[in-house]
Order: C-alpha cells, then structure tokens, then sequence
C-alpha cells in the first residue's frame, strides 16, 4: 500500500526535482539578468524571510478563495435544484445563468468596488462567487437530470414522490458532477481572488503584494507570493479528492484527474 | 367485491389502447384492444417485432403510463392503484441497479421506500441475495459485479417484497447465451419457489417457449396480440431445450412471427 503510493508519487517528483535543478543550474550557469526570472533558491530565501508577510497575506487571500468557494458552491447547488426540479424556472434561471457565465467576471472586480467599498472584502468574494457558481451550477444539474431512465420507472414503480426520487437517486446520482466542478472551482477559485485583489480589497493580500513586489522590482518576493496562491490552489484541489474519495466511494477512482 | 384468489386473475387487460400524440399528425396506435387474462401463478411471455407495444403494454401493465381507453387491472385493481399499493416487482432489460448502493442497500431500496425497520430489511436482503445465489456479494458495489449478477440482483430487488406479479422487460437481453440460459433456469427455479404470477416481454422465441406456460405473439402497427399460444412442456429440465416438442413450440411461434411479416 505505502510502496504503491510511493511508486505514484515518485515520477512527478522527479520530474519537478529535476526541472528545478535545471532552472536553478540554467541561471547559475548562463548568469542572466537574474531579475527576469529568478531561481528557485532565492524564491524560497524570500519566501523564509518575509515568512510573515507571505502568511498574512495567504490568509486574507485564503479568506477570500475559502469563503467565495463555499458561497458560489452553496449558491450553484441551490439553483442546480431549483432547475431540476421545476421547468419554469428552469427556463428562465438556465439562460440568465448562462448570459451572466458570458460576462468576463474578473473584468467586473472594479465595478463591485464601486459598489460593495474598495477595501472591503466583499466585492472580492463577489468575483470568487461568481467564478465557483456557474461550473458548480452547470454540473450539478446535469447529475440532478441525467438519470437513466429505467431508474426513474423503478421509482415510479415503487410509488416514490418527487422527494423520495431526489433524495435517494436524484443527488446520489449527482455528487460524482458536482466533484468533477470543485476541482475545476478550487482552481478558480484562487485565481478569481488575486485577479480580484490586484483592483481592491485588504492591501497586505496575496494579489497587491505580487503587484507592489513586482512595482519595486522584487521578483523574488512576487514569485514567492505566486508560489502561495499555487499551494493554496494545489492543497484545496487535493482537499476535494479527498471528500470525494469519502463521499463517492462506488466509483473506481482515478488518482488525481 | 373482489373474487377469491383462485378466479381472480393477476393481470388483465380489457380492451386496452394506448394511442400516443392523439389527434396530432404524428399519431401512432400503439397498441389497439388488448385483452390478456393471466391467471394467479401464471408465467406469459409477450413476443414480437421491435416497435410492436409489447414495452409499452408492459408500462401500462405497471401503471407509469395510463392506457388511453380500456382497462388494466392487477388483482382486480386499476394498474395505477396497483403500483401505489405495491403489488408487483418490475425488472428492466438494464438491471438500473444504482450504482451507489452495496448490493444488499439496492435490494433494501424499495423496503426503505415501504418503511421498514433496519433489522427486517438486513433480513429480507439476505433471503433474496440467497434466492438468487449471491449471498457473498452483499457488500459489494454493482459496478464490481458481472452484467449476470447484476441482473439477478435486479430480480432479487424486483421480489424484495414479496409481490405478488412480477414484470420483465426483456431482463436477459443484454446477457449472452450462456448466462442468458443460466438465468432462465434460475428464474424458473425462483417462479417455483414463490408462485409469482410472471409477465416477460422478450423478443427470444426459445425464452419464450422455454419459460411460459403461455407465449402471446404481437404484431406491430398498430400493436395487437395476433396469437395465445399454449406451452405444455411439463416441469423443464435441462432436456427439454433438445425436446421435440420444445422445438415443434418454436416453429409455431416463429410462424406466428412470420405470418405478420408477410402481411405488413
């Protein structure tokens, strides 16, 4: 079992060991401009020495990436059942749903400034919800409504109602979707609440510390911030194969996609 | 009011239509006066081309759709009322077990659905797992099964509890030869231990002639039975698929089959 998890792990650590050394050896070797890119050693020199400012500002990122998550995901859950289970609103929800997926929703972060305070946390949030609920809503109802038929006769068979049909079919049937969208969602997450902080929000954020670093020529110190909003991304995207391992325990799991 | 259980029949249907898209142009008669009488205990197979109702008489045998005029009792009750007071078990060409439930929980599905305790539903989940010979798989995951084992835990959860008139849609239509056979023993065996009344829609005529006490041939367009045929072949054997009389039943049916052909 432990050897079997080891024998996964290892080849993508060796290919990102070795693709580190190379990058750290390449410009150890050739001496470029080191300030283009910098090499990975003084990424993590500057990610212990400004260990406090990485953390602060991971945690107010944090906030947001965990609080928008969890919001989109309740919202695109919600109305994944509403949908489902009514056709007039499913008519009406599903092309609104759709319009507001077409609007580039980090392009509004500005906007909701204007409208929610730039400093508040809230207009950040915003942009997370907006970015988790559609793939969470589009999947979610998918699973809600594609249920094979001959599943549906059997409850009709046994006299189930409307509720006995969704509870005991209609969200099994859905959970596998709805994971499929938070590993997407975790992704976006993440990357909705930098993009969100680079216009507004708490000023000692992931996103404005990349921006100022990157301002005063400090690469090391935007990378090591990048390299944050990667470890949050990558740890909530292994947090939802984890629940889903526990949650959907009838189908074969593929390791990580 | 209802008759002893002996005259009663388990399923009949009486003068029974099911016109789809009535009045519009693309109209179809999908089956046109259907009168079948299958008594208590009875075993009947309906067989004939693809698009001939036999699907469809079977749903409105079930109650999920309602026939456009004409009756459909079970037990001497409208279908719809029939299927609100449980009385028969249905199986599906696709098993439609549900993938997330062990084994043993889609077998109890429909008790938890009647209310039943825990600890009678366990019970009754492991007789039926036993009736159909996979008390080892209790726990298991559908998907880990084979399509011959999920069809019979199909069966299994079809006869949870107990009804009385068991419906088949083609359940063995998706199994090859050998587990198809396999199966039809076993569904007889199970037939002789619970004296469910038995329809089953197949478009096999050797599953026909082999299981029935009776093969009712429909033809298509509109859906109509043009021939009740009797099966006499006493208790089945493993013999009586190379019995003469087994195959002179076949001829017969294939005639039938033939026949509509020739005059569509």
């Amino acid at each position: 079992m432990i050897t079997d998890r080891l024998r996964a792990a290892a080849p993508p650590i060796v290919v990102g060991g070795v693709g580190l050394v190379l990058w750290e050896g390449s410009l150890r070797l050739f001496n470029p401009k080191g300030f283009v890119l910098p090499p990975p050693s003084e990424i993590l020199g500057k990610l212990t020495e400004d260990w406090e400012t990485v953390l602060t500002a991971s945690q107010a990122t944090g906030y947001i990436v965990v609080t928008g998550l969890i919001g989109g995901v309740i919202l695109g859950i919600f109305a994944a059942m509403l949908v489902s289970q009514f056709r007039v609103i499913n008519e009406t929800l599903t092309p609104l749903a759709v319009a507001v997926n077409a609007i580039p929703i980090v392009a509004l972060a500005p906007i909701f400034n204007y409208w929610l305070g730039l400093t508040s946390p809230h207009s950040n949030q915003a942009v997370v919800v907006l970015l988790v609920f559609f793939p969470v809503f589009v999947n979610t109802t998918r699973g809600l409504t594609d249920v094979a038929q001959g599943q549906l006769d059997l409850m009709a068979s046994y006299a189930a109602g409307r509720w006995e049909t969704l509870r005991r079919v209609r969200i099994p049937n859905a959970l596998p979707y709805l994971f499929t969208s938070l590993r997407i969602a975790a992704a976006l997450a993440v990357i909705g609440a930098i993009v969100a902080e680079y216009f507004g929000g708490r000023q000692d954020a992931l996103g404005p510390v990349i921006v100022q670093s990157a301002g005063l020529a400090r690469y090391a110190a935007a990378w090591a911030a990048v390299l944050a909003g990667t470890l949050m991304g990558m740890g909530l995207y292994l947090l939802v194969v984890v629940l889903e391992r526990r949650l959907v325990p009838w189908r074969a799991q593929p390791d990580l996609m | 009011m209802t008759s002893p259980p002996e005259l009663q029949a388990a399923v009949e249907t009486r003068s029974a239509n099911k016109v789809f898209s009535k009045g519009k142009p693309n109209q179809v008669v999908a089956l046109d006066d259907i009168n079948i009488t299958v008594r208590s205990g009875g075993f009947v197979s309906l067989i004939g081309p693809s698009g001939c109702g036999k699907s469809t008489l079977l749903r409105l045998m079930a109650g999920l759709v309602p026939p456009t005029s004409g009756e459909v009792l079970l037990n001497g009750k409208p279908a719809d009322m029939a299927r609100r007071d449980r009385e028969y078990g249905m199986a599906f060409q696709r098993a439609s077990l549900f993938e997330w439930r062990t084994v043993a929980k889609n077998i109890e599905l429909p008790l938890e659905l009647l209310g039943w305790s825990k600890s009678q539903r366990a019970e009754r989940s492991q007789e039926m797992l036993d009736l159909v010979q996979l008390g080892d798989f209790a726990d298991h995951f559908p998907n880990q099964l084979s399509g011959g084992m999920q069809q019979r835990v199909a069966i299994g959860r079809a006869l949870a509890f107990k009804p009385p008139i068991l419906l088949m849609d083609e359940p063995f239509g998706a199994l090859d030869e050998m587990t198809r056979e396999h199966m039809q023993n076993e569904l007889l065996r199970i037939w002789g231990d619970t004296h469910t009344t038995i329809v089953f829609v197949t478009h096999s005529i050797p599953e026909a002639v082999f299981l029935s006490q009776r093969v009712l041939v429909m033809s298509p367009r509109p859906g109509r039975i043009v021939a009740d045929i009797p099966v006499e072949l006493g208790e089945r054997s493993f013999d009586t698929r190379e019995d003469p009389e087994f195959f002179s039943k076949v001829t017969e049916v294939r005639e039938a089959l033939r026949a509509i052909e020739e005059a569509q």
